[in-house]
């Protein structure tokens, strides 16, 4: 053993053997279900966001240190990767944004029923979808 | 004569096998995600309108900016409320998935460095900007 917490995987079959109790939930066996995946994917928008924000630090340190490091962040930015990277970006900040609202529903006891777990999930990935998409819409209009 | 005073242990035999206990300083962990995720909607809607105006203009521009207090304020409110919230989410990643005491430890301790000194950064960078042009 070397965590404490192995403790709880100790079982024992009904002829006595000690067994390792299997870790649940299957990932490999359990069936995709919106509620599961919607979890995974707020942590995975949570961690690329994470990441996203040295992007925004370059910037913001790059503005205040000389027109040299601001041209080189302004140059990265203005490729077609630059701007895969920032469309990704506010895809995943729209999704962890109308996710974390739904959280917080949630946290104040609301939306619980199964239907409405449903509804609210398929209203996050409506609501991302659209939001990127119009941010994006008028970011070429107004910039 | 003396009372005898039993005392009911209330923790499982489990639980205080593996010394852990109850949920310890979660509560305040979990309730700190949640209070910097409400300050952090109304100032992410503020972030994307002002994203408009600052995206591919020259230096000065964003220094001209910056030197309104408001506008100051609130970048240096959304960037430390950011990085507070990710540091409070990124540690909950780690504890989830590694396992070895050390390795997790050395983690969120590197973790809480990085988001330490970004923040910091960008404290600096606003501060820089706003008072120095």
């Amino acid at each position: 053993m070397t965590d404490v917490r192995e403790a709880i995987f100790i079982g024992h079959t009904t002829d006595g053997r000690t067994v390792r109790r299997p870790m649940s939930p299957h990932l490999q066996i359990y069936k995709p279900q919106i509620t599961s995946a919607l979890s995974i994917f707020h942590r995975i928008t949570g961690c690329a966001l994470s990441a996203g924000t040295l992007l925004l630090v370059w910037w913001l340190v790059a503005a205040a240190t000389s027109d040299g490091a601001f041209a080189t962040v302004s140059a990265v930015v203005h490729t077609w990767l630059g701007h895969l990277v920032l469309f990704g970006w506010t895809a995943a900040l729209w999704y962890h944004f109308c996710a974390g609202i739904r959280h917080l529903a949630w946290d104040s006891g609301y939306g619980f029923e199964l239907s409405e777990v449903h509804a609210t999930g398929k209203l996050v990935l409506i609501a991302t979808g659209v939001l990127t998409v119009l941010t994006w819409l008028i970011g070429f209009v107004v910039v | 004569m003396a009372e005898h005073q039993t005392q009911t242990i209330m923790r499982s035999g489990l639980g205080r096998a593996r010394g852990l206990g109850s949920a310890k300083s979660g509560t305040a962990h979990w309730w700190a995600e949640r209070v910097t995720s409400v300050a952090l909607v109304p100032l992410t809607l503020w972030f994307i309108l002002v994203m408009y105006k600052l995206i591919g203009v020259p230096r000065a521009a964003i220094a001209t900016w910056a030197s309104s207090p408001v506008n100051a304020t609130l970048l240096i409110a959304l960037v430390l409320i950011t990085f507070h919230h990710m540091a409070l989410g990124l540690q909950v990643v780690i504890e989830d998935y590694i396992h070895n005491e050390r390795t997790r430890l050395a983690s969120i301790l590197a973790m809480k460095g990085a988001t330490g000194l970004l923040a910091i950064a960008s404290l600096v960078a606003i501060l820089k900007l706003a008072l120095a042009g």
